[in-house]
């Protein structure tokens, strides 16, 4: 038996503690650690490779606006397309034959004659003129401008023609060509010319997506709560309710698409792809979690609080109404942003409801056919395309940035909640 | 300090038992309780003295699987009748607890709730006066006048107790009841909040639940021993400190038991 009066045992056991201490303290700090090195590692390679996609190369055209191509009755029937290539052709007079001249034309987007286009409907007057204009050039050559495809490589080893690096030469030797801030990565919708994809309809089919989902899920939610913590009799029926509503935050998402497609579209008869539909679902996906946080915010207020109300003389719904729900709020707002986040994240039960889906239009309204940003970032993933490797990473900075507004706001409407007391 | 002039009879309750679920808190209580005294509510922990105070609001109705049988009555009118609504009935029997506990607002909000509530105040200026009369009442306003849109909570205990007496008067009630008001304060703040009670007494009929023998003999005309949920022994203060009739009660008040 150790003698506990001995103290050059008491001083070893002491050591021993404080050995056991200081090394759990270094397993925590290394978690910590490890775990925001991951993260940094992680945003920082999609950041890195993300950062071609926010840049294009463009090369200045003098397009000659003639009437040849477009006629002010009706400004947009013109030949656009003929007019830029006409204007490319003028760079290279020696260009003739017929199969170098459509390889010259392949340097250029297919949307290059977007922006004159929309000049001249805009203002036929121009037609006439002519315009020295920035045009963007094919993805092919934009990747290899910006080292992403090396010209050094046997010409059968990479995709950019001898040809086509030599029409490219001539004109940065001009000084034609230069780099532009990609606009269209935010004003276009989506598109299968990598240069032309842009992420606004996707943005937007996820903006509406999260309203309808927010508007639906947020006041039913906090209302099934408050029903359901302080109005309720504690019986058999509310506690079979109440293990459904734990059981359904643990559903696989994908069922909720099964039933949006079965109830919503199936049975309603409401538009497929839509983000009225999507907002929906994922709102049936996020109550259960906005009930459960809602609960846990409204039963930690003290009691003291709702008696304190009741003993001047305040009804059941004022005392919930004045104190207790005013209290339970940042608890209220944090679950929400929690499902919220949760729901702008999901595919899986959208791909049920065809909002995985090639949609050139920026959807309007709730009922527009569209897509949400993780269903574009899959989508883009799966196109051949190289420079669709750039798009992918900024479609997930732009989920990401989304989620980090999202987040601010409730954090901020949390804080203003917490400063009236 | 007994109370010699006689005087009316404010609630009256007969054979009121209290059950929590099964178990039973209060076997048939009859008690009278006469207007403007301060009747003390004494014994042990766990005897029936808050449950019995909180039927006097209803206050136990909130309480999941509380039964109140007997009846109470003020002015004699059962609280527990149909006609009686709650809301109504608590506004005329006000409550101050055991723990100080002022609405998380500013120090005017907190008293201006409940005559808001009721609509007893229409008006701003109205509203004010009503703050200002229930604080002075309180002895709170000399302290609190310059920061009346400070945080109830940032008060000291006692500042707070007193911020919560007069929220309770606030609202006019005929009864105060108070359940260990002091319990959570130090001598000199309960000196001063017995003090209070001795000067609220004039307007309100008061029900105060008690631990200290000394505090039940120093501010009460009427004392009332509980125990097991039995009421033991009641009469006016003096004699119950004096000449108590039953043994329990003197075991008790001589610090034998309890």
């Amino acid at each position: 038996m150790t003698d506990y009066s001995d103290p050059q045992y008491r001083a070893a056991r002491l050591k021993k503690r404080y050995r056991a201490e200081r090394r759990f303290r270094a397993y925590g700090l290394a978690a910590v650690l490890s775990a925001a090195l991951i993260l940094v590692f992680l945003l920082s390679s999609i950041i890195y490779s993300s950062l071609p996609a926010f840049s294009h190369h463009h090369v200045r055209l003098d397009i000659e606006v003639s009437s040849d191509y477009v006629s002010a009755e009706a400004p947009a029937d013109g030949n656009y397309l003929g007019m830029v290539r006409a204007a490319l052709r003028q760079q290279f007079p020696e260009v003739t034959a017929r199969s170098d001249k459509r390889a010259l034309y392949q340097i250029l987007s297919i949307g290059a004659y977007d922006d004159i286009q929309k000049r001249v409907i805009a203002d036929p007057s121009l037609i006439g003129s002519t315009m020295s204009l920035y045009v963007p050039l094919s993805d092919d050559i934009d990747l290899m401008l910006k080292g992403l495809i090396d010209r050094n490589l046997p010409e059968s080893e990479r995709i950019v023609s001898d040809r086509d690096l030599q029409f490219v030469d001539k004109l940065l030797s001009e000084e034609r060509i230069r780099s532009q801030f990609a606009i269209a990565l935010f004003t276009n919708g989506d598109s299968r010319e990598p240069e032309m994809a842009g992420i606004r309809g996707a943005l937007s089919g996820s903006l509406l997506t999260l309203v309808v989902t927010l508007i639906v899920s947020f006041p039913l939610g906090v209302l099934a709560a408050i029903y359901l913590e302080e109005v309720a009799p504690k019986n058999r029926f509310t506690a079979l309710i109440e293990v459904n509503i734990n059981n359904l935050a643990a559903v696989p998402s994908i069922v909720y698409g099964l039933l949006g497609l079965a109830v919503f579209i199936n049975f309603f008869s409401m538009p497929r792809s839509a983000p009225l539909v999507g907002g929906l679902v994922l709102a049936l996906m996020t109550l259960p979690t906005i009930i459960i946080a809602t609960r846990a915010a409204l039963s930690a207020i003290p009691p003291s609080i709702r008696e304190a109300a009741m003993g001047v003389g305040a009804s059941r719904f004022q005392v919930i109404m004045h104190h207790v729900l005013p209290l339970a709020m940042p608890g209220i707002l944090t679950g929400t942003i929690i499902g919220l986040a949760q729901a702008a994240g999901e595919t899986a039960p959208l791909l049920m409801i065809g909002m995985m889906a090639f949609i050139v239009d920026v959807p309007g309204d709730v009922t527009a056919k569209a897509t949400v940003l993780p269903a574009q970032i899959y989508m883009w993933a799966n196109n051949p395309e190289r420079a669709f490797v750039a798009r992918t990473s900024a479609g997930i900075v732009i989920l990401l940035t989304l989620l980090l507004v999202v987040n601010a706001t409730a954090i901020y409407f949390r804080r203003r909640f917490e400063k009236r007391w | 300090m007994v109370n010699s002039e006689a005087s009316e009879v404010k609630i009256k309750a007969r054979e009121v038992t209290v059950h929590y679920g099964e178990a039973r808190a209060l076997h048939g209580i009859d008690l009278d309780l006469n207007a403007n005294e301060v009747t003390a509510l004494i014994g042990p922990s766990g005897c029936g003295k808050s449950t019995f105070l909180r039927c006097i609001n209803r206050m136990n109705d909130v309480i999941e699987g509380c039964r109140v049988g007997g009846a109470v009555s003020i002015d004699d009118q059962n609280i527990y009748s149909d006609e009686i609504d709650v809301v109504e009935l608590r506004a005329r029997v006000g409550m101050v607890f055991q723990k100080p506990n002022p609405f998380p607002k500013s120090i005017y909000d907190n008293v201006a709730y409940g005559p808001r509530i009721h609509g007893m105040a229409p008006s701003r200026a109205q509203l004010d006066a009503v703050v200002e009369a229930s604080l002075k009442r309180a002895g709170l306003w000399e302290e609190v006048k310059d920061r009346l849109d400070a945080p109830g909570t940032g008060l000291s205990g006692g500042q707070q107790q007193r911020l919560c007496i007069a929220r309770a008067i606030a609202v006019n009630p005929a009864i105060v009841l108070m359940d260990e008001p002091c319990s959570a304060l130090d001598p000199i703040a309960t000196a001063v909040i017995e003090e209070l009670i001795e000067e609220l007494r004039r307007d309100y009929t008061i029900v105060i639940v008690t631990h200290s023998m000394q505090q039940a003999a120093r501010i009460s005309q009427r004392t009332a021993y509980f125990h097991l949920g039995n009421l033991v022994e009641h009469g006016p203060t003096q004699a119950i400190f004096t000449k108590p009739e039953n043994q329990q009660t003197e075991a008790y008040i001589s610090g034998k038991i309890g």
